[in-house]
């Protein structure tokens, strides 16, 4: 059996997060009724003339920045050329000659230790409109809400080599484009879009296949379960003895099969040309300088810093690192209680969990630090008990709750009165003759039945190390 | 009424501002000239009487308030039919845009509306500007107002022709590559192609998006100046327009050419220029040398490579710029098609007329894969080297004097057989577009038959008012000639 390795590289496309389009000051918000978000000049009206958002140009120098780009200080715009409804000039405002990045690399971790992904370049574009066809009228409809938003593509070196780097770099890609705040790069939503360059060689061999071109991959998986399928067809091909055909594919993740779109013979030409409504982007010193300054902190760096000044497990480091915002609380609220390792556990533990049973992303959180602080203070001067705790924090969580009031507001202070404590003690001990006798037996675990009796009678409220030395006594 | 007509537009606002003559009266002397020449002439495609009467009215109010005091306030002024007009035909003389009401104002239009000139209609006009001679218009050609057997030039013929048959009192027109200085000579009146960047094109609609320049066209150089002022703005809307200082061009109009250094290129008086038109043009480059302006003989045999360039560069962005066509948004779409290629196909082969269609071609050709190098990009180096030849040209001299054209206004239903001895008819223009110069034609006598010859003069970048200076002391050694057709009518009958 010969053996054989995949060769892939990526062509991805994010939305930026810009209020208003690429050409015009049309908004770029999702939804909204059809054709609400237009202007003569994302419809492609005669006369019409674009003008580049400059936001536009800072977001995709500060993804070329985080990627270790040459950012180009001259670039420009071109057309390409090609007939779609979707599409109301009838070319789209592109990249090709001079675009904005090139030759960056993103560093990812793999089985075999951390590995460079090339990116050849960065490019600027407009996204096109939406068609929608109507079965019921036969006849398509078009809105041009998304024409005009802008986009960047992302193009790789073809150096991955299976689906997890593949994965990885994706991973990657998205962590530090939400970052920078420049895109939320929702897979399932369309604002990033990642095509598949595919092909396979004989390990060993210096040659690169022929490619295929993969799209409509919707999730992770799907790119996962694509990657798989396409490197099998194209070795049962080779295997065969057929040659794979360059082309574009088209993935359909229900079937878990893909489909020609078209050949290399048909692609078409796109007649490219430098765009003569758009002078070329001249990037100055100062311009590059404001955009470098304004670079978040990323990731990579954060974990070295977080090694150095808290005291948190590298695995704690790693998850709240996954999201920025993730990160940006837990640092407000260190930086308000000095308690990092509490701050972590409230963040490892109760946040993922209600964040799982709510489905809110990590960028949706909107609890704030100083709420989450107050709570750590109450459970530490003993106000509250963990269990109260917890119960407040999804106050906090859900609703951004003050712990403090609330916990006045509602009573749920620490019970360390003696007298009361000792009377509901005794209720337990007189109600529970089984149990009694099975820890004066010495099963150490009836004490816990015991325990968990009195805060039930204290509605949860009971100061637990108190219950517990008071049962000792009096059993 | 038409002694109105006759004036110059800043003679007529003059009137208009004293409170001698209403925008209204002003108006209604356009529209009757209008009515009277239109059948035979052509030089519109739209005219809203109704429209342009509620403006004149609106116009009038505004002057006794005092709230409009520019010198060309009232004045009626013809808009070339390229230029976006809110809620107003809009057709590129094209059967593809037959229908279509634009739902904004160009910048430039804008411009001449804020300071109250009175849109008096929509002028004809090569389609998409693509022609010398204002017959490809799908509504059919504008006819030369000295002799309705001659085309009036192209592309801005519409404007042109209506401006010397005063059947408005001024004009737009636009410029890609000769298409106000052409017509403005073949009808003897004044245009100017203004520095690449001076107008905005926001709501021209594009042909060759590097080359085109809106630009007035009026019955002497000091209207032509006014206009200039009036419509010259820095628009954020348009990426290429120039913030410039210098749009006090009326500043300009001073009776002095001593010690100014023209140059004459001798590549442009050789073989292919007509006899008259060489002798008038050379009569009048005397003319400034008598004033005190020092003539200087100087190379320019880049020339030559102009036309292949020019034809190259503005196909290839016309090409692009006229895809968006296609009968899915507006304008015309064919009955017929099947399925959305089909329709794509019929509407542009039914929409588009033949001129259009050999542009769309050429442009597509050179654009395409493998051709690109070959063609656009040397046509872009050609370009370049045209620029440095011209600055190299403007060390030695402050202002270059040229033919407009080889010869006169051709006869009607000649040109279009030949459409390389057409595009040929291009060579003194197309290189002051391709190096983004200005350029102001004056007319400067007539042929044998009678036919109007223009004198062209080109300045360096920015440089508009040293033409406008040449310009205008060699018009005040001549009085402006009216043409017979706008003088007949009333007063001989």
């Amino acid at each position: 059996m010969r053996q054989y390795e995949t060769v892939i590289g990526l062509e991805v496309h994010v939305e930026l997060a810009t209020k208003t389009k690429i050409f015009c000051a049309c908004s770029t918000e999702f939804g909204g009724a059809p054709n609400t978000h237009t202007c003569p000049v994302c419809t492609g009206m005669p006369g019409a003339l674009p003008v580049l958002n400059r936001k536009v140009v800072e977001y995709a120098a500060a993804v070329g920045l985080a990627t270790n780009c040459v950012i180009n200080r001259r670039c420009r715009f071109d057309r390409k050329n090609y007939f779609y409804p979707d599409n109301p000039q009838n070319y789209q405002i592109s990249q090709l000659y001079e675009p904005i990045c090139r030759d960056g690399y993103v560093e990812i971790d793999t089985s075999a230790g951390p590995k460079k992904i090339g990116i050849h370049e960065i490019h600027m574009e407009e996204d096109a409109g939406k068609l929608i066809h109507d079965e019921w009228e036969d006849c398509s409809l078009i809105d041009f809400n998304r024409s005009g938003v802008p986009l960047i593509e992302i193009v790789s070196e073809p150096d991955m080599r299976n689906a997890q780097e593949v994965i990885a770099y994706l991973d990657k890609l998205r962590l530090i484009i939400r970052y920078l705040g420049a895109s939320d790069c929702k897979l399932q939503e369309g604002s990033m879009r990642a095509d598949v360059n595919l092909s396979v060689r004989e390990l060993g061999s210096e040659k690169l296949g022929t490619r295929t071109e993969m799209k409509n991959l919707n999730s992770f998986k799907a790119i996962a379960r694509a990657i798989e399928g396409e490197r099998e067809r194209q070795i049962e091909r080779i295997e065969m003895g057929r040659p794979v055909i360059q082309e574009t594919r088209r993935w359909d993740d229900n079937k878990e099969s893909s489909h020609a779109m078209r050949s290399k013979e048909d692609a078409q030409d796109y007649r490219y040309f430098p765009e003569p409504d758009l002078v070329p982007i001249v990037i100055s010193d100062e311009w590059l300088a404001s955009i470098r300054e304004k670079q978040p902190e990323l990731r990579t760096e954060k974990l070295l810093r977080y090694k150095k000044e808290f005291d948190i497990p590298e695995y704690d480091a790693q998850i709240i690192t996954s999201a920025k915002k993730m990160a940006d609380i837990f640092e407000e609220t260190t930086a308000i209680c000095r308690k990092p390792k509490k701050v972590s556990n409230w963040l490892m533990g109760e946040t993922m969990r209600l964040m799982k049973e709510h489905g809110v992303e990590a960028e949706e959180l909107a609890f704030s630090p100083g709420n989450l602080a107050k709570l750590i203070e109450l459970t530490d001067g003993g106000t509250i008990n963990s269990s109260v705790a917890k119960e407040v924090f999804e106050k906090i969580f859900l609703d951004d709750t003050d712990p403090v009031q609330y916990v006045k507001e509602q009573g749920l202070q620490t019970v360390s009165d003696e007298g009361a404590l000792r009377a509901a003690v005794e209720k337990v001990i007189a109600q529970n003759p089984q149990s009694v006798s099975d820890y004066q037996n010495g099963k150490e675990k009836a004490l816990g039945f015991l325990v968990g009796q009195t805060m039930k009678i204290m509605k949860g409220k009971a100061n637990p190390g108190l219950v517990n030395r008071m049962l000792k006594e009096l059993l | 009424m038409k002694e109105l007509m006759s004036l110059t537009a800043l003679e007529l606002g003059e009137k208009i501002q004293g409170g001698e003559v209403t925008a209204v009266e002003a108006a209604e002397a356009a529209l009757s000239q209008i009515h009277r020449l239109e059948p035979v002439y052509h030089c519109y495609v739209t005219v809203d009487e109704e429209r342009v009467l509620g403006r004149a009215e609106e116009v009038d109010q505004r002057i006794r308030r005092k709230e409009l005091t520019s010198p060309l306030a009232g004045v009626p002024v013809a808009v070339k039919d390229n230029l976006c007009t809110e809620g107003l035909l809009t057709t590129c003389s094209s059967k593809i845009l037959y229908n279509f009401k634009p739902a904004y104002t160009a910048e430039a239009v804008k411009n001449l509306e804020n300071i109250g000139a009175v849109v008096i209609g929509k002028t004809n006009m090569d389609e998409f500007a693509m022609g010398s001679t204002t017959e490809t218009s799908f509504f059919g050609p504008t006819k030369n107002p000295w002799n309705q057997e001659h085309v009036p030039g192209g592309s801005s013929g519409g404007s042109c022709a209506a401006v010397a048959a005063e059947e408005c009192s001024c004009a737009l027109g636009s410029d890609t590559g000769g298409s106000i200085r052409q017509p403005s000579s073949f009808c003897g009146v004044t245009g100017i192609k203004p520095t690449y960047g001076t107008v905005s094109r926001f709501g021209l609609i594009a042909y060759g998006s590097s080359l085109d320049q809106i630009g007035p066209v009026a019955k002497d150089v000091s209207d032509c100046a006014a206009l200039l002022e009036v419509i010259a703005s820095y628009d954020p809307k348009d990426s290429t327009s120039v913030q410039r200082r210098d749009c006090d061009f009326t500043d300009a109009l001073r009776e002095d050419v001593r010690g100014l250094r023209i140059g004459i290129p001798k590549d442009y008086f050789g073989e292919g220029l007509n006899q008259e038109v060489r002798e008038r043009i050379l009569g009048a480059a005397k003319v400034l040398e008598e004033k005190g302006a020092v003539l200087k003989e100087f190379d320019l045999s880049l020339v030559e490579y102009a036309i292949p360039a020019y034809y190259i560069i503005a196909s290839a962005e016309a090409s692009s710029n006229l895809a968006r066509f296609d009968g899915v948004k507006y304008g015309y779409r064919t009955e017929a098609g099947e399925g959305l290629h089909d329709m794509y196909k019929r509407s542009r082969s039914e929409g588009f007329g033949t001129e259009v269609k050999r542009r769309i071609m050429l442009g597509s050709f050179v654009l395409s894969s493998g051709y690109y190098d070959a063609y656009y990009l040397k046509a872009l180096k050609t370009k370049a080297l045209i620029r440095r030849a011209f600055d190299r040209a403007f060390e030695e001299c402050d202002v270059i004097l040229a033919p407009a054209a080889p010869d006169t206004a051709p006869r009607l239903g000649e040109s279009l057989r030949d459409p390389i001895q057409m595009y040929l008819g291009d060579i003194y223009t197309i290189a002051v577009n391709l190096a983004g110069l200005p350029g102001i034609t004056v007319p400067c006598g007539r042929d044998s038959r009678g036919l109007p010859i223009g004198m062209q003069l080109i300045g360096d970048c920015f440089q508009e008012k040293k033409i406008l200076r040449a310009a205008y002391t060699f018009e005040r050694t001549r009085t402006y000639e009216h043409c017979p057709a706008a003088q007949e009518g009333e007063g001989r009958g």
